[in-house]
């Protein structure tokens, strides 16, 4: 992965700005890993499956005893997977000309998946090529046995309280005391199929390997690309890689790549969230803000008009009574008038006939 | 006091407290013989059901908390209003749990504050689930304060802590996009392991979007479990608002499954694995998506449109049995995938018990509260104050 992508990581967390020092590097220079970092080449050409790594990395490493001894060969009749006891393993496989063995460690990948996905950090990937975990800070998530594609890393399931994950080192902490100047496994390997160096150089011997013995290789140098490329390598024989049972489908891409797009959705999430949410929220409150106001303004209205039907109603009604009581006056005049009219012809009548 | 010991000897408490009693003996087993002990786990398979179910699917069944408050304070659906309270309720108790259920799974419990206080790792997509984890727990928390201060009468830092209501909200749903989409995310790590009918570099997206009609069946399903016990409990407004919430949420969690359905097409589509459908895994993976993510979309939208309330409970119980398979799938049964029968997981028999003992811890919490604290109804000095 480039240094840059590395950082963007860091970057969509939120600390770049503490790390002032890496932050200068993300101007477009790539990191491709340490210059001088030391690797393993496994030849699966030479390994006789005699097991004298295992014992080598148990020595080293001050395991405890196995509950079968090393020299018992009937142990790789069976395949086995490293654990919380055991570092490495050599597996037999069944090759179209005989038996086939592989050895199992730790690959220490260059970009690797156990230190990317730790949420504590307690994994180091360090300048000599080396992974290694620091048990004064684990929490015990299990994510890196989870996360690690070569199925690696192991645990102490039966500790109660202070379960540690146990997994090769290539030595790291020996060589650099200065007891060992190779892994313990490297150091133990009668016939050379282990080879330690720098993994620069350790990719010409691989390549110069397969020039000198034509046919004798499959031209494929394990771990130079898998999974962004690891610091142990492999040759394989003619029957390839898949017959010793190793993945050939892992892909070149290692797991901090996989994991960046996710991890960088994070920060726009954060930050983009609140005014889409907020704008929402704002929304639904001027709708409801506007919808009050219209519901207010039109009570006005329908008060008013209302009001306005009332009044002129009442106009009309008293219009109308007005209008009633005038003509009642009307005839109530009238009436008098012709009451009074009929009274003085009625006295006229009288007078005439007085006068007869 | 005879009357109230007698009343206690329900044959739900009985079981209840055997239950307890059992995961009281795992518990000691956990932390003096180890997890070796107890559980099948092993080195191939790192995490089992304790992952799978209790923190999977314990997240994304508590997701009715955010869905259900955003609905109603950012949305506008005021009318889903008396459904907040016990959505907040059981996704606090959830993410409790969750957390509560972390100490037994993680070798070293005592530091699980490490990432967050001692040494971040902020490279992994772990570090960010606990990191909103551990700040959702702290808001569900303020969010549920309220219930708990108006019974015990605090009035003052109740009105104070309800003023934040908004903000909580809306930082709840950010914490809620972040985790829910990240616990998904975790497995984006794993190509090599993880069928490819479920390994997608959209888990994020496939987990965030499941979420919601995991979180709106959970409302519907627990309302309906908590209808009949706690009636007498519920006031007017709550049992007035009941069918609608039914109907809405069943509405949203139609739509919610059937755009979750599509991301789910778009999944396979995007790597080209429309081959593997001819296996036994695409049977399962078929069983999975049709069965329940396709059927109870539809379902919920017969539901809704007939208001047919007892169609819409039943679609309920089959959703959220959806999401469980879903995150089963994923964790456990289509991790691994490769590895020969002998190798692969299956959970212990005190696995399991531990996963009922939590189950059983959260519903009992749940029905002390609910019995006591104004979740179902308004405390009447605050009605009208929201």
């Amino acid at each position: 992965m480039k240094r840059r992508q590395f950082l963007g990581l860091l970057g969509a967390a939120g600390i770049t700005a503490t790390l002032g020092t890496t932050a200068q590097a993300a101007g477009g220079k790539t990191f491709d890993g340490y210059p001088d970092a030391k690797g393993v080449l496994f030849d699966a050409t030479r390994c006789i499956g005699c097991r004298k790594c295992e014992a080598g990395c148990n020595k080293v490493n001050k395991l405890p005893a196995p509950p079968k001894p090393f020299e018992d060969l009937t142990v790789l009749d069976r395949e086995r997977r490293t654990d919380e006891k055991t570092y490495t393993v050599v597996n037999k496989y069944q090759g179209k000309n005989g038996p086939l063995f592989r050895k199992i460690q730790c690959n220490h990948c260059m970009e690797p998946a156990c230190a990317s996905v730790c949420f504590v950090r307690a994994f180091t990937k360090n300048p000599d090529g080396s992974v290694t975990y620091d048990a004064s800070v684990c929490v015990g998530c299990r994510y890196c046995m989870v996360a690690c594609p070569f199925n690696i890393p192991a645990y102490e399931y039966n500790d109660p309280l202070t379960p540690r994950v146990m997994k090769c080192t290539m030595c790291h902490d020996q060589i650099k005391k200065g007891e060992i100047d190779a892994p313990g496994c490297v150091g133990a390997c009668p016939k050379e199929a282990l080879t330690y160096g720098r993994r620069e150089d350790l990719l010409e011997v691989a390549r110069e390997r397969m020039r000198k013995n034509p046919g004798r290789y499959v031209k494929h140098i394990y771990g130079e690309k898998e999974m962004g490329g690891t610091n142990w390598l492999y040759l394989a024989g003619q029957d390839g890689f898949g017959a010793l049972g190793m993945r050939e489908d892992l892909g070149t891409k290692s797991v901090p790549e996989l994991s960046a797009g996710p991890l960088s959705v994070v920060p726009m999430v954060a930050a983009l969230w609140p005014a889409l949410l907020g704008g929402v929220w704002a929304m639904n409150k001027r709708k409801e803000k506007v919808a009050e106001e219209e519901t207010k303004a039109a009570v006005k209205a329908a008060k008013a008009a209302t009001k306005a039907e009332a009044d002129a109603k009442l106009a009309k009604a008293m219009e109308g009574a007005e209008r009633d009581k005038a003509q009642a006056i009307e005839r109530e005049v009238k009436r008098a008038l012709e009451e009074a009219a009929a009274a003085a012809k009625g006295d006229d009548a009288g007078k005439d006939g007085e006068g007869a | 006091m005879t009357t109230e010991n007698k009343s206690l000897m329900t044959p739900v408490n009985i079981i209840t407290g055997i239950i307890l009693a059992i995961g009281v003996v795992i518990t000691v087993l956990r932390f003096t013989k180890g997890l070796g002990a107890v559980t099948n786990l092993d080195q191939n398979n790192a995490w089992g059901i304790w992952i799978g179910f209790d923190l999977l699917c314990g997240v994304a069944l508590a997701a009715g908390g955010y869905t259900t408050s955003s609905a109603c304070y950012l949305f506008g659906m005021k009318k889903y209003h008396s459904a907040v309270r016990p959505a907040i309720l059981t996704a606090f108790l959830g993410y409790a749990l969750v957390v509560f259920a972390l100490h037994y799974d993680v070798g070293r419990p005592y530091r699980l504050v490490y990432p967050i206080f001692l040494q971040p790792g902020t490279t992994s997509l772990l570090y960010e689930v606990g990191l909103c984890v551990f700040l959702y727990v702290t808001v569900l928390a303020i969010e549920f304060s309220p219930a708990a201060l108006e019974w015990l009468g605090m009035k003052k830092l109740r009105n104070t802590v309800h003023k934040l209501t908004l903000a909580l909200t809306v930082f709840g749903v950010i914490l809620s996009t972040l985790h829910q989409s990240s616990l998904g995310a975790l497995y984006i790590a794993v190509p090599s392991k993880l069928h490819p009918l479920w390994y997608s570099p959209y888990l994020a997206v496939l987990f965030f979007v499941s979420s919601i009609p995991a979180g709106l069946s959970m409302v519907i399903f627990e309302g309906t479990l908590a209808h009949k016990p706690w009636h007498h409990m519920m006031d007017k407004t709550h049992l007035d608002e009941h069918e609608g919430v039914i109907l809405g949420f069943a509405r949203g969690a139609s739509i919610a499954l059937a755009a979750y359905f599509c991301v789910k097409l778009v999944a396979v589509a995007y790597d080209d694995n429309w081959a593997y459908l001819a296996t036994g895994w695409g049977a399962w993976w078929l069983f999975e998506v049709l069965g329940f993510v396709a059927l109870p979309s539809l379902l919920y939208a017969i539901g809704s449109r007939e208001k047919n309330i007892k169609l819409i409970k039943w679609t309920a119980a089959l959703t959220v049995f959806g999401i469980i398979l879903n995150r089963f799938n994923v964790s456990m049964v289509a991790f691994n995938w490769q590895l020969p029968a002998s190798q692969r997981y299956f959970p212990s028999l005190t696995e399991i018990m531990l996963s009922i003992f939590v189950v059983t811890v959260g519903v009992t919490v749940y029905r002390f509260i609910v019995s006591r604290m104004p979740i179902f109804f308004e405390h009447p000095e605050y009605k009208d104050a929201h």
